[in-house]
């Protein structure tokens, strides 16, 4: 059945996108419907939500618009830790039909479940993000995201299948064989975290194979915030159109939001779930277009229903229509969350800031790094940046001004001097899934 | 008239020198001479060699930063006033020398100045016009080799 979903490849729009062109006063119906459904659902059968809701003397019944959604509590990261491994569950056992885990490098686990309809609608969505980027039936997709305990490598793989593309599970890793695939299989897109994709364009170069002279058009990159100037780089590095893709686990996995053709910010798919963006100090709902953190409530999920989930992802929602006709709202490119906020001698720093200082300096985007360390007592932040043969000179002047110039460059961006240490190419290791880009050495 | 001078970015801490020389040496290059410009944390080692293209290929290849840069090579006497001399020549064309280094031959009564300049070709025409030896790949290979 749902090979008979073709997207056309003509251009037409794929038949499971067809949520994406509902007229406003329908979807909103469809997400109050859904919403109240929901609410009921986690108050019936989560405790954690009951009591939370009874504090505030709050029944179900108090949803009786979107709007109403704001009085309702919000659920944590901590929250699904707390009650690992299956302590917000909505389903008994026996209608779960797959399970999922973070990987816990920062402490337990988070596990998320998914029951048959859970997975359709997952299914569904990143049927509807693939066809947001274009792909269509006839097309050779690698799947090249962790297969696993990880919810990309399977999300993506049961969208690509959904949407009638063929799909080439290769994981991560192993990027000779991925390179090998690419160009035997006449891939014609390839789904990876941004970083990776990064890492095979330098090994394909190696190898001597010109990723612009194959089939490859597009590019499905999530997982990991990416910038601009990234994509930039990578588009004109292989010549393909790269697309940034969103999702969390705890949400469904990838297929939460898409970019389309605009590549102007991402479509919700605002009738699964629900985008809010609030003030991360005080928890107040913005309106549309300030920046804030993103919150997210699952509108159809069964099995692990999650009502205003703090992301700690930083976004804005665009009030603007979208040229491509979707009426789902979109959501600016996140550039950071507030997890990946460092601070250091009390000034706040995102990574994605150094990297845009180095984009500005370089032109492209070198390997880099940041090391946190702390000195007599003073946080230290070292940045350090690889020397690839287009910066090269052989004039010790010419690298010490660039140094100087990144230094410069970091120093207005964020504020404080940093020290800048140029070196040798493949010297910081690539990584394979998401990038490792800071070191904490302060060892508290 | 020029020679191409291979540059090699280095960290500067043990062992970084050695490699790039083994994997000239395994690939049978002959060093002529070298020079090597360093910071505190970074240097730059640049090398005269026979097959500057081939040595570039071999480094790049092994995930080195190489650049390939002309420099100006001039033979002179081995004795005291050698140098200054050149430097006068240089001095009077109002040329800015970006940095020299030197090595002499061990068969012959000569030394070989290596010049860096932002532009080669008028230094090369300033040390024409007064008489000097400019060398050029095949001459240095017949004095070294």
């Amino acid at each position: 059945m749902l090979k008979e979903l073709w997207n056309d490849a003509a251009g037409g729009f794929h038949p499971a996108s067809a949520p994406d062109f509902l007229p406003e006063p329908a979807l909103k119906e469809v997400q109050l419907r859904r919403l109240r459904a929901v609410v009921q659902r986690a108050y019936d059968k989560v405790a954690l939500v009951r009591e939370r809701m009874r504090e505030r003397e709050l029944t179900p019944a108090a949803i009786q618009t979107l709007a109403d959604l704001r009085r309702l509590p919000f659920t944590v990261k901590a929250d699904l830790r707390e009650t690992y491994p299956f302590g917000l569950f909505a389903s008994p056992m026996s209608e779960v039909v797959r399970l999922h885990a973070s990987s816990g490098t920062t402490g337990k686990p988070i596990v998320v479940a998914y029951t048959r309809e859970d997975i359709e609608v997952w299914s569904e969505v990143m049927a509807r993000t693939l066809a947001c980027c274009t792909l269509h039936n006839g097309d050779i997709v690698q799947n090249a995201y962790g297969y696993g305990l990880f919810t990309g490598g399977l999300g993506a793989h049961y969208g690509a299948e959904a949407l009638g593309a063929t799909v080439i599970p290769t994981s991560g890793g192993n990027t000779d064989r991925q390179i090998m695939i690419i160009r035997d299989f006449g891939v014609s897109a390839l789904f990876s975290t941004p970083s990776y994709f990064t890492h095979l364009v330098e090994r394909a170069g190696e190898l001597g194979v010109d990723l612009r002279a194959l089939p490859l058009r597009v590019g499905v990159f999530g997982a990991e915030p990416w910038s601009d100037g990234m994509r930039d780089h990578i588009e004109a590095s292989t010549g393909i159109d790269a697309f940034d893709i969103y999702g969390l686990s705890e949400i469904t996995g990838p297929g939460v939001a898409s970019e389309c053709t605009e590549h102007h910010g991402l479509h919700v798919f605002e009738d699964h779930f629900y985008p809010e963006i609030i003030d991360p100090v005080s928890g107040e709902p913005l309106p549309d277009g300030e920046e804030g953190e993103l919150v997210l409530t699952t509108l159809s999920k069964k099995a692990m229903p999650m009502i205003r989930y703090r992301t700690r992802d930083i976004s804005a929602i665009i009030p603007q229509r979208c040229g491509c006709g979707r009426s789902l709202r979109r959501i600016r490119r996140i550039a950071r969350r507030s997890d990946d906020m460092l601070i250091i001698r009390g000034v706040n720093i995102f990574p994605s800031q150094i990297e845009a200082a180095l984009l500005a300096v370089e032109g492209t985007l070198p390997h880099y790094r940041i090391l946190l360390s702390r000195e007599h007592g003073l946080d230290q932040m070292t940045v350090e940046v690889e020397v690839t043969p287009e910066v090269l000179s052989d004039q010790v002047r010419v690298l010490e001004d660039m140094r100087e110039r990144i230094a410069q460059a970091i120093e207005r961006i964020v504020g404080v001097r940093v020290g800048l240490r140029l070196v040798e190419p493949h010297s910081i290791e690539r990584s394979q899934g998401k990038a490792q880009r800071v070191i904490d050495q302060r060892g508290d | 008239m020029k020679l191409t001078q291979l540059s090699v970015f280095l960290e500067n801490r043990p062992g970084r020198l050695i490699e790039p020389t083994r994997l000239l040496a395994a690939e049978g290059v002959k060093i002529m001479t070298l020079c090597l410009a360093d910071t505190a944390e970074f240097g730059i080692l640049r090398l005269i060699v026979q097959d500057p293209a081939h040595a570039a290929e071999v480094l790049d290849a092994a995930g080195w930063s190489v650049t390939l840069t002309e420099v100006v090579a001039v033979e002179v006497h081995d004795q005291p006033g050698g140098l200054a001399e050149v430097l006068g020549v240089f001095e009077q064309a109002g040329l800015n020398v970006e940095y020299v280094y030197a090595f002499t031959l061990r068969r012959e009564d000569r030394a070989i100045l290596v010049f860096r300049f932002q532009q080669p070709d008028q230094a090369i025409a300033a040390l024409h016009a007064r008489g000097h030896q400019v060398l050029d790949a095949e001459r240095l290979e017949a004095l070294v080799g």
